[in-house]
C-alpha cells in the first residue's frame, strides 16, 4: 500500500530523516515509534505531501507523492499531533466543511457525518464550539474528520499524546476499530501503546530505522531473552548459584546477598525459548528454602526500545 | 474552484463569529464617517469626494487588519497542517481566503451606501463618480486584500502580517508623492505604481481600462506572491 525508498529531508545542516525505507501492507496496523525528536512527524508529514522529501520516493498506491500529491490526499486521511483544529467552528460545522473538501454529495453529508460521529463517540458533542471540548474529545473530532472521507490510509500523528488513560482506551480502541478495514500508520513514543495496537513495529532514531518487524516478532528477537526471578528464604547465595547451575535453558544465575530478613533475591538468565521452570522448582523442592516469589519477566518492548535507542 | 468556495464560505463564517471583525467595521465607520461630515457642509457640495479621497489610506490600515489571521493564525494554531493535507489545490486555499477577504469588505463597505443616499436628498448628486466611487474602493481593497494575504503568508505574528501589510499598502498609496525628489526619468515610472492616483481615477467616474488592468496586476502578482510563498513552505 505505502512503499518508502530512501526518504531523506534536511533542515538546513539538520538531518531530520536520514535514507529510511519501510513498507506497509494493506489493512496493517503500523506503528512508528521513536524518541521525541527521531524523526516521526517529519516522516509522516512527507507520507501525507505536507512536506516534500529531500531526496528520496513516497509510493502510495499506484502513485507517489511527488508526482500525484492531489490523488495521494484523496486517498489519505491525516491527523496532526494534538489535532489542530478550527477552535472557533461548531463539531458539526468543522465535519460539513471537511465533508465538502473530500468532495461528498451534500445529499449523502449528514449521514456520512452521522456514521463517523457514531464510530468515534462525538455524537453528544455536536453542537459545540471545538475550542470548548475536552482534549480526548477533539482528538475523537480530528479523527470522525478523517474517517469522513472513507479514506484507505489513516496516518495519525501521536493520537494519545496529552490524553489521560481513559481517554488512550477510548481513542486505542478506535484505532483498532478503524484498523480492521483500513491502513493505518500511527506515531508513538510509549511503547506500551505500540504493542497493544501495532500488527508491526518501525523504531526510528536519530531519522534512521533501527528495528522493523511485527511486533510478535520483535518481542521474540530481542525479548527471547526471558528472566526468571525468586526470592528465597534460609538460603545462601553460593548455595543457590551452585543448585540452579548447570540445569538446561539456564544461562546464568545471580543470586545477591541476603537481606535483613535472611531472603535471598536470585535472577535466572534463561536461553531464548527455553522453559526450565519445572526443573528449577523441582531442584528447590529438594532443599529447605522457603519459596516466596517466582516469577517469568520477559523483556518488555520498553527494554528492547531503550537497548535498540541507546545513546552512544 | 468548487473548492475554493467552500475555504471562501467557512473564512466568512470564521470572520462574522470573531469580535474583530466588528470592532474593524465600527473603527472604519468611525473614521471615515468623521472625515466625510466634517467637509461636507463646508464645502456646501453635493458629492462624496471627501469620503473618497480619503479611502486609499485609510484601506492601507483597515484591509492588513482584516486580512492578516488568514494564514498567520492557521500556521499559529497548525490547523494549516489539516487544511493542506485535504484534497484540495493550493490555488483553492489562496483563492478562496481571497473571496472571503474581499467578501468581507464588501460588507464593510456597504453601510456606506447611506452616504450617497443622505447627499442625495440635500442636494443634485451625481451618480457617475459615485458608482465608479464604489467600484474603484472594491477593486483597491480587493487588490490591498491580496497584498495583506501576502503579509499573512509570511509569518505566524499576525502582528508582523499586519505591520508588514500596512507597510506596503502605504507606500503604494504614496510612492507618487515621495517620487519628487528622484531624478524624473526615475520618478514618472514610479507613480504609474501609485495606487490612489488608479484609485481616483475610477472615483472621478472614468471608468479606464489601464486603471482596471493596474488593480488586476496588483493581485495577481500579490496572490501568485502568497501561492508562492506556501509552497516553499513545503518544500
Amino acid at each position: 500500500m505505502i512503499r518508502v525508498e530512501e526518504l531523506t529531508k534536511t533542515f538546513g545542516s539538520v538531518r531530520a530523516v536520514d535514507g529510511i525505507s519501510f513498507e506497509v501492507r494493506r489493512g496493517e496496523i503500523l506503528g512508528l515509534l521513536g524518541p521525541n525528536g527521531a524523526g516521526k512527524t517529519t516522516t509522516l508529514r512527507m507520507l501525507t505531501g505536507f512536506l516534500a522529501p529531500t531526496s528520496g520516493r513516497i509510493r502510495v498506491g499506484d502513485y507517489t507523492t511527488a508526482a500525484n500529491p492531489l490523488e495521494v490526499k484523496k486517498i489519505t486521511g491525516y491527523l496532526p499531533e494534538s489535532a489542530p483544529l478550527y477552535p472557533e467552528m461548531l463539531v458539526f460545522d468543522f465535519l460539513a466543511f471537511t465533508a465538502d473538501l473530500r468532495g461528498i454529495a451534500p445529499g449523502e453529508r449528514l449521514r456520512r457525518i452521522e456514521e463517523a460521529a457514531a464510530l468515534c463517540g462525538i455524537r453528544e458533542v455536536m453542537h459545540l464550539p471545538i475550542a470548548e471540548i475536552s482534549k480526548g474529545y477533539k482528538q475523537r473530532v480530528g479523527l470522525a474528520a478523517v474517517m469522513l472521507g472513507d479514506p484507505e490510509i489513516l496516518v495519525l500523528d501521536e493520537p494519545t499524546s496529552g490524553l489521560d488513560p481513559n481517554q488512550i482506551v477510548e481513542i486505542r480502541e478506535i484505532i483498532r476499530r478503524i484498523g480492521k478495514a483500513k491502513t493505518v500508520v500511527f506515531s508513538t513514543h510509549i511503547l506500551s501503546e505500540a504493542e497493544a495496537t501495532c500488527d508491526r513495529v518501525v523504531i526510528i532514531h536519530r531519522g534512521k530505522i533501527a528495528a522493523d518487524s511485527p511486533t510478535a516478532e520483535l518481542k521474540e528477537a530481542l525479548g527471547g531473552k526471558s528472566r526468571l526471578a525468586l526470592l528465597l528464604e534460609g538460603a545462601d547465595a553460593a548455595a543457590v548459584e551452585a543448585r540452579l547451575a548447570g540445569i538446561p535453558g539456564v544461562e546464568g544465575v545471580a543470586a545477591a546477598p541476603p537481606d535483613e530478613a535472611g531472603r535471598v533475591a536470585v535472577a535466572v538468565a534463561l536461553a531464548g525459548g527455553a522453559d526450565p521452570r519445572a526443573e528449577i522448582y523441582r531442584r528447590i523442592r529438594g532443599t529447605d528454602w522457603t519459596l516466596l516469589e517466582f516469577h517469568l519477566q520477559r523483556q518488555s518492548l520498553e527494554e528492547v526500545f531503550r537497548e535498540l535507542t541507546r545513546e552512544g | 474552484m468548487r473548492a475554493a468556495w467552500t475555504v471562501c464560505r467557512r473564512e466568512c463564517s470564521a470572520y462574522f463569529a470573531s469580535p474583530i471583525a466588528y470592532i474593524v467595521i465600527v473603527i472604519f465607520l468611525l473614521v471615515v464617517g468623521w472625515f466625510f461630515f466634517s467637509t461636507l457642509f463646508l464645502f456646501n457640495q453635493a458629492s462624496l469626494r471627501a469620503f473618497f479621497r480619503m479611502l486609499p489610506i485609510v484601506f492601507a490600515f483597515v484591509v492588513p487588519a482584516v486580512t492578516m489571521r488568514q494564514f498567520a493564525e492557521e500556521f499559529h494554531t497548525g490547523s494549516y497542517e489539516i487544511l493542506f493535507t485535504l484534497p484540495l489545490r493550493l490555488a483553492d486555499i489562496v483563492l478562496g481566503k481571497f473571496l472571503a477577504c474581499t467578501v468581507f469588505l464588501a460588507a464593510l463597505l456597504a453601510p456606506t451606501l447611506a452616504y450617497p443616499l443622505l447627499v442625495g436628498t440635500l442636494g443634485d448628486l451625481d451618480i457617475g463618480p459615485v458608482i465608479g466611487g464604489y467600484l474603484g474602493a472594491l477593486l483597491l481593497g480587493a487588490a490591498f486584500a491580496a497584498v495583506g494575504l501576502f503579509a499573512s503568508a509570511l509569518t505566524r505574528s499576525q502582528i508582523v502580517a499586519f505591520l508588514t501589510g500596512c507597510a506596503i499598502c502605504f507606500a503604494l498609496c504614496l510612492v507618487d508623492q515621495m517620487a519628487f525628489f528622484l531624478p524624473e526619468a526615475a520618478a514618472r515610472p514610479l507613480a504609474h505604481l501609485a495606487a490612489d492616483l488608479h484609485f481616483e481615477n475610477i472615483a472621478r467616474g472614468l471608468v479606464d481600462t489601464r486603471d482596471v488592468l493596474y488593480f488586476a496586476s496588483l493581485g495577481f502578482v500579490a496572490l501568485s506572491a502568497t501561492a508562492l510563498v506556501l509552497h516553499e513552505k513545503h518544500a
